[in-house]
């Protein structure tokens, strides 16, 4: 049977997806990247191999995240694309008619404004951490609270209290004051999620038309608590789909298939690469003043891949 | 014999080194901002100051190791606080112990004098005045020889057949042009550059889209401070027309306003009608003419703390919405990676090559 493989590399997490050709998910993971891409997608690529039967055929590749082109080039993958382009696509295809994305992941956020099944309009958080995955993730830890009990505990919250949200370090200050006064933890993580909410919806979110339906996606999607919040600011249902924690793989999934029944082919490698060694290396180049920071990968001794070089000097000649 | 240096704009500076040295001066070239520029920049400049302030400090200091003694800059009108970068450039440099000496050109026509005594002060070579006159000319024939090599790259990078070589006959056009030491000269270097511009294989079936380019003018005009966008968007298959070229913008700021000037202000007025200092009406007013002009969409790039494009920049939403054209904005500060700037472009790009097919599906539509 055929099937498309999907690969997002993201700060935070990496996740692999596999879909037949009715769009159907036969396979998805989702691992922390732990900063080791290179072992984190082989780990994934093998994981999601033993979930599969035998009979599967990858017909089609995709990578997609701030990695797409470390794992494109490893897997030798169809299609490198955008994880703004891979999310929309994903979600148009879970919520036909979806008219707004709201995607929360580890280190950035965006919003994506479709019309029509058309991206119309996006946004990123360009320099702030305000209002991402990560710096739930460290005020969890502070708190010692899992992460995947942080959303429901902001359900129990009674009271609200009210926490500064536009920047980690007065929203983290103002945390710690109000513990210290004596409120309680729900409460308190209850504000956070009401703040990440604030702070997204006046950032990221500035000045775009939210229409519904509305699909809230990303790792971040778990956390009921800032789901229940973006319903209040919003006074709108927000539908978080199945996977919505793979969106990204899924998008790049689908357009894997997309592009291969155009090409009739596929350039994945193969579930072998998991056995070959990878490893990289870095140079300053000395050519110019530019002193470009030049990142080499190779597969088994060999380089497949180069990135950071501003001109043509160290490209590979595509064979 | 006077050793002076100047801002790295872009290619403007093969322009200025030829013009101070026909003045008689000893001219230290700014080397190309690198890492190296944007760390002694950071490291003396105040925190809150933006790209610009830090790269041309960076630059003065790299170039004051060279014994750069002398700088020649523009100083600003209008209530945005680059009119003061100079000066306070020169304070910086004198408490680090270099001793330099400040040459900031104002707006001539409401400083005549003091412009003369400028121009006086940097002519090492005691030239008569109508000699001057005549190497100003020069140099401006020259300027205006660059600007039009980098339009013509920005044509025709996107429909290049092979990847990279725009910018190596770019390249190329600039090193004949630096030469070039005389009007007959540089019409030569200027015709030969167009020959070569033309000989590159070109596939004539691509889709080229079209952005403008709108914002800030050190950012605009320094590839390395914006991260090369140009070169970037033309390898995605994008021609860009930027909104600003310093002939342009010495040409507004010398006489009376070019037409072109007249035209962006009236087209920003009904969201802008102040100046509000550095290129923030123009920021507007050139995306509503972009938009007028069937433009695919319009980038915006601003240095991070910039007041008059933040002003600008929430204005824009309008803009895009009134006008139906979508708008990108980037905030540029020390980051060097270039992988966030390239996501959002490629989504950008995306964005607009799926409108344009939806629009020609419409129109087909309609007319059968």
């Amino acid at each position: 049977m055929k099937a498309y493989l999907g690969v997002d590399v993201g700060s935070v997490s990496t996740n692999v997806v596999i879909i037949n050709d009715q769009l159907e998910v036969l396979a998805n993971l989702y691992l922390r990247t732990n900063g080791r891409p290179i072992e984190t997608i082989k780990k994934g690529l093998k994981e999601v191999v033993n979930k599969l039967d035998s009979d599967i055929e990858i017909a089609g590749a995709g990578t997609t995240g701030s990695g797409r082109y470390l794992a494109g080039v490893m897997i030798g993958a169809d299609v490198i694309k955008n994880e703004i382009t891979a999310h929309a696509v994903a979600a148009s295809s879970m919520v036909p008619g979806v008219q707004t994305v709201l995607e929360i992941g580890g280190q950035d956020s965006k919003i994506i404004i479709l019309r029509n099944g058309i991206v119309t309009d996006f946004a990123m958080n360009t320099v702030c951490a305000a209002g991402t995955g990560s710096f739930l993730d460290q005020q969890a830890a502070r708190l010692n609270i899992p992460i995947s009990d942080f959303g429901s505990l902001a359900l129990k919250s009674k009271n609200k209290i009210r926490i500064a949200g536009r920047c980690t370090v007065f929203a983290e200050s103002d945390m710690i004051h109000k513990q210290q006064m004596g409120h309680s933890i729900p409460d308190i993580i209850n504000g956070l999620c009401e703040a990440l909410v604030r702070n997204y919806l006046n950032n990221v979110g500035k000045s775009k038309e939210i229409l519904p339906p509305v699909v809230f996606q990303g790792g971040v999607a778990a956390n009921v608590g800032i789901k229940a919040a973006f319903e209040r600011e919003l006074g709108l249902p927000v539908i978080v789909p199945k996977y919505f924690n793979v969106m990204g793989a899924l998008g790049a999934a689908q357009l894997a298939k997309e592009e291969t029944v155009k090409t009739g082919r596929t350039k994945f490698k193969g579930f072998a690469i998991t056995n070959l060694p990878y490893y990289t290396s870095s140079f300053e180049c000395d050519g110019c003043s530019n002193a470009c920071e030049i990142v080499e990968i190779f597969e088994e001794g060999k380089v497949i891949g180069r990135w950071g070089n501003r001109c043509p000097k160290w490209d590979l000649v595509e064979s | 014999m006077r050793k002076v240096t100047f801002p790295h704009m872009g290619h403007s500076y093969i322009a200025f080194k030829m013009l101070m040295e026909d003045m008689g001066n000893e001219v230290i070239l700014p080397p190309r901002p690198s890492k190296k520029t944007l760390d002694l920049g950071v490291k003396y400049a105040p925190e809150f100051a933006c790209l610009p302030y830090k790269i041309l400090l960076g630059t003065y200091l790299q170039t004051a190791e060279m014994g750069m003694d002398t700088i020649v800059t523009s100083g600003g009108a209008g209530p945005c606080r680059a009119g003061h970068y100079a000066h306070l450039h020169k304070a910086i440099l004198h408490d680090l112990g270099y001793n330099v000496d400040l040459v900031c050109f104002e707006a001539p026509k409401k400083h005549p004098i003091d412009f003369y005594r400028k121009v006086q002060k940097l002519n090492s070579a005691k030239l008569s005045v109508l000699s001057i006159i005549e190497a100003i000319k020069r140099g401006w024939h020259k300027l205006k020889a660059l600007d039009h090599m980098e339009k013509l790259s920005h044509k025709i990078r996107p429909r290049e057949l092979k990847r990279g070589t725009t910018s190596k006959v770019y390249k190329m056009t600039q090193l004949w042009l630096d030469e070039a030491r005389t009007h007959k000269e540089i019409e030569e270097a200027e015709a030969e550059g167009i020959k070569a511009f033309n000989n590159i294989p070109q596939d004539p079936n691509r889709e080229v889209l079209k952005v403008g380019l709108v914002g800030e003018i050190y950012v605009l005009l320094e590839p390395a401070s914006n991260l090369e966008i140009e070169e970037t968007l033309g390898h995605m298959g994008v021609e860009v027309e930027r909104s600003m070229f310093l002939t342009g913008w010495t040409r507004d700021n010398l006489g009376k306003g070019t037409e072109e000037l007249i035209s962006v202000t009236d087209a920003a007025k009904p969201y802008l009608p102040e100046l509000i200092g550095g290129h923030g009406r123009d920021t507007i007013g050139h995306t509503v003419l972009y938009a007028k002009r069937k433009f695919d969409g319009v980038i915006q790039l601003a240095p991070f703390t910039c007041i008059p494009e933040i002003v600008a920049r929430t204005i824009l939403p309008k803009v895009s919405i009134i006008h139906d054209i979508p708008v990108l904005t980037f905030f540029l500060d020390e980051q060097t990676g270039k992988a966030g700037m390239v996501t959002r472009l490629e989504a950008f790009v995306d964005l607009l090559r799926r409108k344009k097919q939806n629009t020609k599906l419409n129109q087909a539509a309609a007319l059968s």
